[in-house]
């Protein structure tokens, strides 16, 4: 296999003379690979293992009348069968660990459930034939609920609630918004000013990860009271700390052991079964393994969400786009997980890797009645970027322009000011698009070959915008931003009011600035002196006190 | 339930164990004789990752019924070594960089072990055609691909067949 490298690009940033970095390098399981001896969880052999299958919902959306487990637990083989009683701390968010969203997902629940395979019991048996049997003898009086499975359906004044903890099917951010928002400049002025007006909705279907190895963990008495844990965990510490959250358990008294995933792809960050099956061993004394089967990894287990994307450009008859707004919803299904953090991260890359003087997106973190999603290889930027490149190419249509160069045109450049209010440094999709064109034998014009990152950038590009147009549409009442991290009693959560009814969410939005600015400047007009803006309506004024972890970009406090 | 006594060659040794009634080979070989090298992936035929050779030939051990192996030849990857020394289609996957998570790995050397015992030169529409019911995730069939082909011509026939 042979790398093409472009070293050039970054000449004066980075060091070659290295032992290891651009070079290849074996594996370090590569050996353990080949000759099959890699020890994945299920690698792992115990005498008297147990094994656990669950009792699932086969409705989207239904009430819990009563779960009657008698005739099933006079199965043979069948140790134990558990429900959400026997789960001590039966609500959890994986991300309450940072200290973002509120507990919204049981282990196993008790009440209703909201997606097709939620599990609601688990039978623990001496084998997984004996397990499936019982499993097929819990009788579950269900009363069916109306189901909403589609985003916007959702959100609709008097569509079925989903998640009783967000009853706006919204999840809730930094405990104001029903939304994420990304404000820059003036995007209706900037609409004002441009040429043409070019719009675009674009939506992706659920995906699954669909690794070769399914989701799955063992759980074993350890001496002294702990409990050994074999997993295909892709985050060790997630699933250790979920587990000691969910069984209120001292984390000390777990052994987690994981590293060796036969295919994650994101799938395997949330996937609940280390705390299954330590539930499992907590209750029998004896070892028990939980794992997925294919046609539970397929259902139940979490894909990459589904997104709709809405985009409106204003954009000259050059091809310079002065003006883009983005109305996003992703779909979370049932609970929350990872989708209120995906939605972070792409609200980050809006956008997109052009430099557009005015920006703004409300992004949505929708729940409806479909699986819950997680990661997934890049979520929360795969989407939203399909829309971007989707539509970038439509505009070079409709503007009559080559859909590469349309690109170059608009590029950020080394000294750039992103919409999040960071420079741009190290940018190379100028050259990028160089490279493609070239591979792909596609002309490019002498203006367009010439382009470089490292030119032309900065300067008034990289100024934040003298004026930037807030809101407060979509603000909601009653939410404390979390607790659990910090343990304060006074910001438990509350039911929340539901989101303003009359909110119109996307195209002709009325943006309700706080106040009237005296002027409302001109984003193409060089910087008017005149005008400043006042302090409390300038999130463009950097926050100061607010840190971001340079990893997550959560807010820290 | 009633259990049935098998007895079959694993990789060149002899194996004596009891079956239930409709117990896969998969089952038998990782719980019942402890060969961890076929894996689970789906259970139903399609993924290809439990690939074991019965008599030199390919076959899905979560599909046979573990009693029907009486008498039989079986082969894993566990079998693939020379004591230390490894098969070339062992070294070839790790110098083409052919294992990613490793997971469908022992079903592909089993697929293309099989391939090369009856083709020592096979073109790459052969090697293709091989390993059609074996999924790799990590999508890695290049380089896997590419590894087989090493092998071959790396005399990848040399001990099996």
């Amino acid at each position: 296999m042979t790398i093409e490298f472009r070293k050039e690009y970054f000449a004066d940033e980075r060091d070659d003379n290295l032992n290891e970095i651009g070079k290849p390098t074996q594996r370090q399981d590569a050996l353990g690979h080949v000759t099959g001896r890699s020890p994945y969880f299920d690698d792992h052999l115990f005498n008297g293992l147990l094994h656990i299958r669950c009792v699932r919902s086969p409705h989207h959306h239904a009430r819990i009348r009563r779960i009657d487990t008698s005739e099933a637990e006079r199965m043979p083989g069948v140790v134990r069968i558990v429900t959400g009683k026997d789960v001590p701390h039966n609500l959890n968010t994986l991300l309450s660990l940072l200290d973002f969203g509120l507990d919204d997902e049981p282990l196993l629940s008790e009440k209703k459930v909201s997606y097709k395979g939620e599990p609601v019991a688990a039978v623990i048996a001496e084998s997984d034939r004996a397990a499936r049997d019982a499993v097929a003898k819990v009788r579950v009086d269900w009363e069916e609920l109306p189901a909403v499975l589609d985003v916007e359906d959702a959100i609709k004044p008097g569509a079925p609630v989903v998640n009783e903890v967000y009853p706006g099917n919204l999840f809730v951010y930094h405990g104001k918004y029903d939304h994420q928002k990304l404000r820059f400049g003036d995007v209706e002025a900037g609409f004002a000013q441009a040429d043409k007006i070019i719009e675009g909705r674009y939506q992706m279907s659920p995906i699954e990860q669909a690794p070769t190895e399914t989701c799955g963990a063992i759980a074993a008495p350890e001496t002294n009271d702990r409990f050994v844990v074999y997993t295909s965990t892709q985050a060790l510490f997630f699933s250790l700390d979920t587990t000691s959250k969910l069984l209120k358990m001292p984390s000390n008294r777990l052994h987690f052991i994981g590293g060796t995933v036969g295919g994650g792809f994101g799938g395997k960050v949330d996937s609940l079964h280390e705390p299954m099956a330590v539930l499992g061993t907590l209750v029998t004394g004896k070892p028990c393994k939980y794992i997925f089967d294919r046609e539970e990894e397929m259902q139940v287990g979490a894909p990459r969400g589904a997104e709709r994307w809405y985009l409106k450009d204003g954009v000259m008859n050059d091809g310079r786009i002065v003006a883009r707004k983005f109305i996003g919803y992703f779909d979370s299904g049932a609970y929350t997980r990872l989708s209120s953090y995906a939605i972070i991260k792409g609200v980050g890359h809006l956008p997109g890797p052009y430099t557009i003087p005015n920006v703004y997106a409300d992004v949505y973190c929708v729940f409806t009645n479909r699986t819950p999603a997680t990661a997934m290889r890049g979520f929360g930027i795969t989407g939203v970027d399909f829309a971007i490149e989707a539509h970038m190419d439509k505009v070079a249509y409709e503007v009559g322009i080559d859909p590469i160069e349309l690109r170059i045109l608009n590029a950020y450049r080394d000294g750039d000011m992103k919409a999040h209010r960071r420079l741009a440094k190290n940018t190379a999709l100028i050259e990028c698009c160089h490279v493609a064109a070239e591979k792909a034998n596609w002309a490019l014009s002498a203006q367009a070959q010439q382009a470089s990152s490292l030119r032309d950038g900065g300067g008034e590009r990289g100024k934040i915008p003298n004026y930037t147009a807030t809101d407060q549409n979509g603000l909601v009442t009653g939410f404390a931003s979390t607790a659990y991290a910090r343990k304060n009693k006074r910001n438990d959560p509350q039911p929340a009011a539901p989101a303003p009814a009359s909110m119109s969410r996307h195209d002709s939005m009325p943006v309700t600035p706080r106040y009237e600015p005296p002027v409302r400047p001109q984003p193409a007009q060089p910087a008017q002196p005149a005008y400043t803006p006042p302090p409390a309506a300038a999130p463009a004024a950097p926050e100061r006190r607010t840190s971001f972890s340079s990893i997550s970009g959560l807010r820290r406090r | 339930m009633a259990k049935k006594p098998v007895q079959f060659h694993l990789n060149g040794s002899e194996k004596a164990v009891f079956v239930d009634d409709g117990q896969n080979l998969l089952d038998v070989l990782r719980r019942g004789v402890g060969d961890l090298t076929p894996k689970y992936g789906c259970g139903q035929g399609t993924c290809g990752t439990c690939t074991v050779l019965i008599d030199g030939e390919p076959h899905l051990s979560c599909l046979v019924l573990a009693e029907t192996v009486e008498g039989k030849q079986i082969s894993t990857t566990a079998g693939l070594q020379n004591g230390s020394e490894l098969h070339p289609l062992q070294k070839a996957f790790m110098d083409g960089f052919a294992a990613q998570c490793g997971y469908c790995t022992p079903g592909m050397l089993m697929a293309a072990s099989a391939l090369l015992a009856r083709n020592s030169n096979p073109s790459r529409e052969d090697v293709v055609e091989a390993i059609s019911g074996n999924i790799c995730r990590c999508t890695g069939y290049e380089p896997i691909i590419n590894a087989i082909l090493a092998a071959a011509k790396d005399g990848g026939v040399r001990r099996y067949g």
